[in-house]
């Protein structure tokens, strides 16, 4: 998908000389509308012998009955082990015990931040914790004193902080084996009502398209912090060009109070094999190439891919680049999102439309939640009614 | 004297009007000769500092929009065909041809143009992938190979050549099939250079039924590819000024070549039912 | 006009000159429509696709539910904004343009026409994408135009109160050439004569356009109407390229909802009993209109 539907090629030719009997082709999809992609693709029985997808979507395909068990596989095999991946991240891949995905590469949020901003507000680390967060903000917003200059940004577009920062204060985010919205939980508010603080002191812009393009609000000063992926990382460097890379940076998220890290996502891509694949020997050994140690540096190189595999994280290309360390130190403390199909819908269609009805002070956080959970409860009607009948 | 303030006024603001509908064109088509970041700035610049076909090239080596400029080719040119095969025999038929029940039949088709075709898409679209045609030409093709409007324009304009004309090849022995393919496709040749610009140009043009039916990258057509890559690179004017010039070029072309016929066809297919 | 009767009703070979057409017709178009009018009595969705023993039949729930969702209604709400707003100013302006351009005075006419006309023609979806730029708050073609005019920036599509109008503008934009070609060809069907009358009794351009021109007119604007009312009614490509629905789910349309709904959701029997409110409500739309100009007449 993306960049590395593009990339994956040159990894592929390596295979295939390894492999002469088999040949691959590459099917690219393109990573805004992958998901919505793959399950045309499954409904119309052109999936792929072997596929990456997102590790949120991997209930979804299990429940399709769309990917294979892999477990026989890597109860054999030399070169795919659990203990060689992240624990966080492995779990996305499991299912009621059964391992449906080999963890590619992975990913989780950080907080990207002006580096020379911040200590010229007196903070000469980021922050740690909630407080400190919104303490460095205001302090921020202070000394940039320009009404259209903003700490942080935390579009309504993107439903991750809103996530992280409730499971962080602990928040269960379903309930009742994941058949009932728990949002309009008193943990979850406050940490929606913590978030939304931002957008009404001013700390945070509020329309989506008053940032066009992040990179260019960061150089100036536009935003200061902004909470995002690895894939970042590669495009700052990228575009923030050499003059400015001395002051941007990257680290893990401030937690509620003290034991930082704080909790972040457990993100990032798997490799799955397609359920009705005729060639799913090959598409094994496929995997166990791509997760070959040699591979797995080689794609970092590529794409500043963060490897699945622990192991490599201990080569120097990794050691020696301070924005990897840091995104090393909150993998240690990642969570999953909750394993049902039904996830993707919630947050994209649903708790984003929410949480902007709280940003843009059209309901309140009590309101909004509370319709939040009856919308939640309305999509999970199906999954209620199938598993009764289980 | 009256006159010529007038002429002044009218015509100065007949250009204004004309600004108002050139100038998101040509600010696209400048803005896609800039080098990265030239195009987001504060004023807005008309014309790039230095030319640049970066923007050109990245499209075509790295996001491959050859292929898409392809698939969105053989599409627009097989559905201009095959429909203009299937609507121009129907059309000859209503239009010269005596039967039981025609005019019934031909309410019923045209009436039925006001159902919006958004209502078929959901049974379309799992009908196609049980026949295996998701994803591939055929999805796109077998849905437009016949349209209600292109039967009726053919048939609104057969009607106005005479009767006489295939009556007396019919008397000749004609049958019904040199009749149709030695006289009746010739009349008719200006209509179907017309049918053929609009054909062309809505399949080029379309955007809803392509981005449901083709999942795969390497399928898709201009439009959907563009929407994609708007996605991924929303932050990048200068690149998605490049695909839309692309994009819409060949339909101006197209479009300045032809535009007779294609003004000619709107107001037949204006004429009061 | 030959005959083609016979006992059966029609002849082998004009049945076969037919066949083709119809039968596309009826088998991808006709069919849909009775599959999706049933299909929006079952609860289809993202669980059917895994296994078809997951449909039942509901009954109207589907059109229940709808009728209690208020995203359903704010979706209504949106398109009818749309379509009341949108359609009667390209509408106008298509008159205003194309009586400008009939008039002696204006010169260059092929050149303007061609001008006008060009939006029509172009691809919608690399327009949205060019007027997304357009609009930006910051660096926007068009902000900093209205800023000679003393008017301070204006979040086009980020405020949930511009961002329907500011679709509403780029519809009229690309649309009013359309219908300027269609008054066109009105316009020079009415006899230069009464015109010639009108102006020897004293009447000014007011009263020309008012008692000649307008009701002379009228079966082509309600040809207008009707045709821009059907294709405002399938508003999808603007929001879906530039604000995705929002903010605030002030520019979700009919169509966008049903798309998401089934095939980004899959929620498919939803989405066709969505699908066909809208047809409902088009068939009402074009029934008024032909109701109201039939009184008029």
């Amino acid at each position: 998908m993306g960049a590395e539907g593009e990339r994956v090629n040159d990894l592929i030719a390596d295979f295939e000389k390894e492999n002469p009997n088999v040949s691959v082709t590459v099917q690219q999809v393109p990573w805004s509308a992958a998901q919505e992609k793959l399950v045309t693709a499954f409904a119309s029985d052109m999936l792929p012998d072997l596929f990456q997808i997102g590790n949120t979507w991997i209930p979804q395909f299990a429940f399709l009955n769309a990917v294979q068990k892999l477990d026989a596989y890597i109860d054999s095999s030399r070169v795919v082990n659990k203990e060689n991946y992240f624990e966080g991240i492995w779990n996305t891949n499991v299912i009621d015990s059964s391992v449906f995905g080999v963890p590619w590469y992975v990913d989780t949020r950080v907080l990207f931040y002006r580096s020379d901003v911040l200590s010229k507000a007196g903070y000469n680390s980021p922050p740690k914790t909630w407080d400190e967060l919104f303490a460095a903000a205001k302090k921020i917003k202070s000394i940039l004193n320009d009404e259209k200059k903003y700490p942080i940004y935390l579009p309504t577009t993107d439903w991750t902080p809103y996530v992280i920062f409730a499971l962080q204060n602990g928040a269960e985010l379903l309930k009742e084996n994941n058949c009932y919205g728990n949002f309009s939980s008193q943990k979850f508010k406050e940490a929606l009502l913590y978030l939304t603080e931002y957008h009404k002191e001013k700390l945070s812009p509020v329309g989506v398209s008053q940032v066009a393009n992040v990179y260019q609000a960061f150089k100036d000063k536009y935003i200061s912090m902004y909470i995002s992926g690895p894939w970042d990382v590669a495009e700052f460097k990228k575009r923030m060009g050499d003059s400015l890379s001395g002051v941007w940076n990257v680290a893990p998220l401030p937690s509620r109070k003290g034991n930082y890290p704080g909790v972040s996502l457990a993100g990032g891509s798997s490799l799955v094999i397609n359920k009705n694949s005729e060639n799913k020997k090959a598409a094994w050994k496929l995997i166990e190439f791509l997760s070959r140690k040699k591979s797995q540096l080689k794609f970092f190189k590529l794409l500043n891919d963060l490897p699945a595999v622990k192991e490599v994280w201990n080569d120097p290309a990794l050691i020696n680049d301070k924005y990897t360390q840091a995104f090393y130190e909150q993998f240690k403390n990642v969570i999953a999102t909750p394993k049902i199909p039904e996830w993707e819908r919630i947050v994209y269609s649903e708790l984003r439309q929410y949480v902007e009805y709280v940003v843009m002070e059209r309901m309140t956080a009590d309101d909004a939640m509370k319709a939040l959970d009856k919308a939640v409860d309305d999509i999970l009607a199906k999954r209620r009614q199938i598993l009764d009948e289980k | 004297m009256n006159n010529k303030i007038k002429t002044l006024g009218l015509n100065l603001l007949l250009l204004a009007i004309a600004i108002v509908t050139l100038a998101p064109f040509v600010w696209m088509v400048s803005a896609s000769f800039m080098p990265n970041g030239e195009a987001f700035v504060f004023p807005p610049k008309f014309l790039p500092d230095t030319f640049s076909l970066t923007q050109y090239e990245k499209l075509f080596t790295r996001i491959n929009i050859g292929r898409f400029f392809l698939n969105s080719f053989i599409l627009s040119v097989s559905v201009t065909f095959i429909s203009l095969f299937f609507n121009s025999m129907a059309g000859f038929v209503f239009a010269k041809y005596k039967f039981a029940g025609k005019d019934k039949l031909f309410k019923l088709l045209l009436s039925s143009m006001i159902i919006p075709a958004q209502v078929t898409m959901l049974p379309l679209f799992l009908m196609l992938k049980e026949m295996g045609f998701i994803n591939t030409y055929l999805a796109i093709i077998i849905p437009g190979m016949a349209n209600i409007f292109g039967i009726f324009l053919i048939k609104q304009y057969a009607e106005s050549i005479p009767d006489s004309l295939i009556e007396a090849a019919k008397i000749d022995g004609a049958s019904d099939f040199q009749i149709y393919y030695k006289i009746f496709l010739p009349v008719i040749k200006p209509i179907l250079v017309t049918l053929a610009l609009f054909t062309f140009m809505g399949t080029w043009n379309d955007f809803i039924w392509p981005l449901i039916a083709l999942s795969d990258q390497s399928m898709f057509t201009l439009p959907v590819a563009l929407a994609n890559l708007m996605g991924e690179h929303s932050q990048d004017p200068e690149l998605m000024m490049a695909g839309s010039t692309l994009t819409i070029l060949p339909i101006i072309i197209v479009f300045l070549v032809l535009q007779k016929q294609y003004i000619k066809g709107i107001m037949l297919g204006s004429v009061k039912e | 006009m030959i005959d083609a009767s016979n006992k059966y009703g029609i002849t082998k070979a004009v049945a076969l000159f037919l066949s083709p057409a119809l039968s596309a017709i009826f088998i991808f178009f006709f069919l849909p429509v009775f599959a999706a009018l049933a299909m929006s009595f079952t609860d289809f969705g993202l669980y059917s696709l895994a296994d078809w023993r997951y449909t039942r039949f509901v009954g109207f729930d589907n059109y229940v539910k709808l009728f209690n969702d208020p995203l359903f209604w704010q979706a209504l709400k949106n398109t009818f904004y749309f379509v009341l707003v949108a359609g009667p100013l390209s509408v106008a302006v298509s008159l205003f343009a194309a009586i400008s351009l009939n008039s002696k005075f204006a010169k260059f006419k092929s050149f303007f026409r061609l001008a006008f006309f060009l939006p029509v023609v172009t691809t919608l979806v690399a327009v949205a994408i060019v007027f997304r730029f357009v609009y930006h708050p910051h660096f926007g073609l068009l902000n900093y135009l209205l800023g000679f005019f003393g008017i301070s920036p204006i979040d086009w599509l980020g405020d949930p109160d511009w961002a329907m109008p500011a679709i509403i503008l780029m519809a009229v934009w690309k649309n009013f050439g359309y219908n300027m070609i269609i008054f066109t060809a009105g316009l020079q069907n009415i006899p230069s004569q009464l015109y010639e009358a009108a102006e020897i009794e004293g009447a000014n351009a007011w009263r020309k356009f008012y008692q000649i021109t307008l009701p002379l007119l009228t079966p082509t604007t309600l040809f207008i109407g009707v045709i821009t009312l059907i294709g405002f009614f399938q508003l999808f490509a603007e929001p879906y390229i530039m604000t995705q629905g929002g903010p605030l789910n002030s520019t979700l349309s009919i169509v966008q909802y049903m798309y998401r709904e089934g095939f980004r959701w899959w929620n498919m029997g939803y989405s066709a009993a969505l699908a066909f409110v809208l047809f409902a409500v088009i068939f009402l739309g074009t029934l008024i209109q032909l109701k109201l100009k039939g009184k008029d007449e």
